[in-house]
Formats: C-alpha cells, sequence, structure tokens
C-alpha cells in the first residue's frame, strides 16, 4: 500500500516553500486549466489513463527513489498510479487524499495580528483557489468576512477559540465562489451582511451592509466599520477593521486591481472602480493593511503564509494604482479582462438564492482557478 | 434515442479511474471497428473518455445524458482505415457531393459508418447502412439513382462501393475523403 499525505500537510509545504515534487495524473484539459501552484512546487502530469499499461516512461521525468506525490481529481486515480509506481520499484510515493477536490476546500488559518483588548485577526487562505476569507475575534466574540461554503471550517475554528460566531459579511456579492455566509450565518445564530447594492434580486433576508453602519465583535472593543467601493460590484464595500485594517474584497489586491465585468458591466463600472481606486482609498492612512478577498500569484504570500500589504506601499508598487490617465486607465482594465471564472454566472445565481444546487454540483462550479483580477 | 452498438460495458456507480480501466479491458475484446457503448455515473468520465481515446487512437463518438447517466460511445480502433489507397476508381471529393446535393437530379447518399458514428453527426438525408449489414440490405437501394458512398476516411466507402458494383449497381461513386472532413450541413439525432 503506497502512502497518502493530507491536503493540511501539502499546505504546510507550499506555505514553508519546501521543495514540493507533484505528479498530477488527470487528463491535461483539466491539468491546464489549473494546477497546484507554489514558489517550490513542481508539477509533471501524465494523465493516469496513459499509464495503465506501466509506468517505466516515469522514470524519463523522475528518479525511483525521488519523493512524488500523485495527484488527481478526487483520489481514486492518484492512488491507483501510485499503487503501480510503488510495484514498479519507486520507493518515495504518495497520494494526495481527495486529489484536486479537497485541495479546493482546503482553508488554511494565518493569524494577521493582535487587535486591540486581546482580540486576534485570522485570515483563511484557500491555496487551491486563491480565495481569502477572514475571522475577526474580540471577547468571546466572531466575524467572519467573505467565508466559502466550507462552513464547518469556520465553526470547528470558532469553537477552538471558544467564541460564537455574531456577524458574517461579503464584501460582494461573489462571482467565482459560492459564499458560506449566509449559511453560516443561519448556522450559528448570527446575523449575514450584503452590501444593498449587490443584493436587489436576492431570495432571502440580509442585513444591509451600509457605511455608517459599524459593527462590533466582542462588547465595544474591535470596530468593523463600511467603507462602500463601487468598482468590483456596484456594491462593494470595503471594511476597515480596528482602524488598521482594510478589508478591500476584490477591489484591490496585492499585485493587482479587481476586475468590473462580472455581471456584465466593465463599461459602466470602470469608472467607479477608478473612484474607488484613486480617490477613496487615496484619502485613508498609507498605513492601514491591506487584505484582499483574493491572491493570484503564489508570491503575494508572505512567510507566513499571509497574503497582505500596507496601502502606500501599494501606491507605490501595484501598477493598478499606477495610471494617471484616466483613460489609460479605463483601456488598461476593459481590454485586459482575463477569461471570465468557469460557471459564474450560476455561482452569481446561487449566491442570490436563485439556485440551490446539490453538494456535489457546488463543488463541480467552483473547480478552476480564480479569475478575478486585472493584470495591467 | 437507441444506438445500436457491439457491445455494452455497465461502470455505474464507479469513479474515476474505474469507468476507464474497465473500458480499456473491454474494448479489447471488440473487433476494430466495432462500436462500445460505456454507461458511466462519474462526471469525469466524459472528459477522461475523451482524451484517453485521443491518446490511443480510439474513435470517440459522442455522450448522451440519460437520467443522470452518461453513455459514451466509443468505436475501436481500426489500422484498416489509415490505408489512404482505395480500390474502387469512380470518386468524387466533398465539393463535389454538395454541388451533386444542390442539383436537380436526385441522388442517394449511402452512410457505411456504424450506426453509432452516424447517429452522432450525420449529412440531412443519407441513408445509413453500415459496412457489415450492406451485402443483406442491398434491396433497400433504388438502382436507377446514383448512388454516393461516404464514410469517415474514405475506406469503408471503398470496399462499399465494390461490393455495390459487384452486385450490379451502375452508378455508385466513392466520396473522399468523408465525413471526418465534411464542414457542410449536418444533423444528429
Amino acid at each position: 500500500m503506497s502512502q497518502s499525505i493530507t491536503t493540511k500537510e501539502l499546505a504546510r509545504r507550499v506555505v514553508n516553500r519546501e521543495d514540493t515534487w507533484i505528479l498530477d495524473v488527470r487528463n491535461t484539459d483539466e491539468f491546464d486549466d489549473w494546477k497546484i501552484e507554489g514558489d517550490s512546487v513542481h508539477v509533471i502530469n501524465e494523465p493516469y489513463f496513459n499509464l495503465l499499461d506501466g509506468v517505466e516512461t516515469l522514470t524519463e521525468k523522475i528518479s525511483k527513489d525521488q519523493e512524488i506525490i500523485v495527484v488527481c481529481a478526487k483520489g481514486g486515480s492518484s492512488q491507483m498510479v501510485a499503487e503501480l509506481m510503488e510495484e514498479a520499484g519507486f520507493t518515495n510515493v504518495y497520494d494526495l487524499e481527495g486529489g484536486m477536490k479537497a485541495w479546493s476546500e482546503h482553508l488554511e488559518p494565518v493569524k494577521i495580528a493582535d487587535l486591540n483588548g486581546g482580540g486576534s485577526l485570522y485570515q483563511f487562505a484557500r491555496l487551491g483557489k486563491g480565495c481569502l476569507s477572514y475571522m475577526a475575534i474580540s471577547e468571546n466574540e466572531a466575524t467572519v468576512i467573505d467565508a466559502n461554503r466550507m462552513t464547518d471550517v469556520y465553526e470547528r475554528f470558532a469553537e477552538e477559540k471558544g467564541v460564537t460566531i455574531k456577524h458574517t459579511i461579503d464584501t460582494h456579492l461573489h462571482a467565482d465562489h459560492i459564499s458560506g455566509g449566509r449559511q453560516l450565518a443561519e448556522h450559528t445564530g448570527g446575523t449575514y451582511h450584503l452590501p444593498p447594492k449587490d443584493a436587489g434580486d436576492v431570495t432571502f433576508d440580509y442585513k444591509p451592509l451600509d457605511e455608517g453602519n459599524d459593527i462590533t465583535v466582542g462588547n465595544t472593543t474591535i470596530k468593523v466599520q463600511p467603507l462602500y467601493s463601487p468598482g468590483h460590484t456596484i456594491g462593494s464595500t470595503s471594511l476597515i477593521i480596528d482602524d488598521q485594517y482594510l478589508l478591500t474584497g476584490d477591489i484591490l489586491f496585492v499585485k493587482s486591481i479587481g476586475r468590473p465585468d462580472l455581471a456584465g458591466k466593465a463599461d459602466d463600472w470602470v469608472g467607479d472602480l477608478r473612484e474607488t481606486l484613486y480617490s477613496r482609498y487615496k484619502a485613508l492612512s498609507d498605513d492601514l493593511v491591506v487584505l484582499p478577498a483574493h491572491y493570484s500569484f503564489v508570491e503575494e504570500l508572505g512567510e507566513d503564509g499571509s497574503v497582505k500589504a500596507r496601502l502606500g506601499d501599494l501606491y507605490q508598487r501595484n501598477e493598478g494604482l499606477q495610471v494617471d490617465d484616466e483613460q489609460a486607465f479605463r483601456t488598461m482594465v476593459t481590454e485586459n479582462l482575463p477569461p471570465q471564472p468557469n460557471e459564474y454566472e450560476n455561482i452569481r445565481q446561487t449566491n442570490m438564492g436563485k439556485m440551490n444546487p446539490e453538494d456535489e454540483k457546488q463543488r463541480e462550479m467552483e473547480i478552476g482557478p480564480n479569475r478575478c483580477a486585472v493584470h495591467g | 434515442m437507441g444506438i445500436t452498438v457491439n457491445e455494452t460495458l455497465d461502470a455505474k456507480g464507479f469513479a474515476c479511474p474505474m469507468p476507464i480501466v474497465k473500458t480499456k479491458k473491454a474494448i479489447a475484446h471488440l473487433e476494430p471497428g466495432q462500436v462500445i457503448e460505456v454507461q458511466a455515473t462519474d462526471k469525469g468520465s466524459t472528459a477522461d473518455i475523451k482524451a484517453w481515446a485521443e491518446s490511443t487512437g480510439h474513435q470517440y463518438l459522442g455522450t448522451v445524458e440519460e437520467d443522470e447517466v452518461l453513455k459514451h460511445y466509443l468505436r475501436k480502433a481500426s489500422d484498416h482505415e489509415s490505408n489512404e489507397e482505395t480500390e474502387y476508381e469512380e470518386v468524387i471529393d466533398l465539393n463535389e457531393l454538395r454541388q451533386r446535393m444542390d442539383g436537380e437530379e436526385a441522388i442517394i447518399i449511402l452512410d457505411v459508418r456504424e450506426h453509432a458514428e452516424y447517429a452522432f453527426n450525420h449529412i440531412p438525408g443519407s441513408i445509413n447502412i453500415p459496412l457489415g449489414e450492406l451485402e443483406d440490405r442491398m434491396d433497400e437501394l433504388e438502382n436507377d439513382k446514383e448512388i454516393n458512398v461516404i464514410c469517415r476516411t474514405g475506406s469503408r466507402s471503398d470496399l462499399a462501393s465494390q461490393k455495390l458494383s459487384e452486385k450490379g449497381f451502375k452508378n455508385v461513386k466513392n466520396v473522399v475523403p468523408g465525413m471526418a472532413q465534411w464542414d457542410g450541413p449536418t444533423e444528429r439525432h
């Protein structure tokens, strides 16, 4: 029997930049669409169905004593290939438990900071998809921001910390992943907040996330201030936490900026995006630490696995913030749009409550890379 | 739609890699050119069967979804078809076929591929009699019309044209190269 490795262990290696060799045995189209990435990750693709008659051809690419992690879609084929490889004399073979499906759902919590009055702020990186979500904790309460659909992870984490999730907040109506905000609030008896301008068509009750209506975590200790910042969507709202952290949603990332087209409104919303990035954010303190809802490149992960940057620094080096000419900005944003995320329209419908797909279907809808950013 | 096949494989309920592993075993027992229907419930099986067929040379015909079951149709690779030499002398190309279709005279297009190949993609109005059934079903054809015989690459239609001409059909043309290159109107059923 070959040995397995968990997504948690793989996540640890990616974050720690340990040299990791992966043999991805999915078919090449799926591999090209998205794969495990990391500064120190080396990936080889050879579909499992080409290995049924023997794995000897792999020796051209992998030596027999080299450590290799075999990965497939759900874990079945990787296990088979790992066993075939062991039979053929490969001595250091692992298979990734649950495959890319499990990888796409793994959330890795990293502590960002201690907050005033004993509180703390955590970032949950979904390494397989580049989504970032957050939990702010103070006293015995927690607020979760941009929760993914794997709500049990946040619930377990809150339980470990001995806190109750009182609020869940989405900075905007997501189009790249299915939000867990509403479900998480239902489970914990909390309140689900959503920007009202993104919630026009939703089929459920929510609390409008409006500028001026601050949310507190713990008795009064930690303040979560909404800041209306449209551009990725018409309702996009940033959050300033504890006067120190700026959660930008999908408006501003560390190496790129948001895209305005996922509701088919690139031309309409590009002006809002510019206003938010070049005026509204500019008026804020340079010392705020930007915490985005996504990252696109592995190199955005810091030493500790977190994704963050000082706002003032981003005004120096983020290419999306260096375009003084408004027309040039408009052209850059509307003409450099990457392919739209897989199934983005169905994901929006689901997040509005208009569709209610089963778990397996939800998983399938989310498969694939995140594509929420414009790279200049 | 009911599609006639040589073999049906039940891989329902099996997760990856089993649908492909089973298909590989089953197809080994088929004669070249025969068609297998693979029934699977694993959603990933469509992309994998397609990619596997491409890498092995088997012909992926298509997939039909019925009541949550995916039915994949594959035709076993046949060396014979890569042979581009044809023996029957009266040959027309695809452009000439189109002109004849648009012309005044009523013509017959006889598609001699397997039923499953025909089902996923054929010229509207064409008749399907697989090469293997032609001997027994020649009486379905009208002898006084021009018969344009087509297959995928021109090789089965070559054999069919020879057979028809041996049996006394006077006006038979082999259409080359065949459906693999046809970009005119098609339909499926």
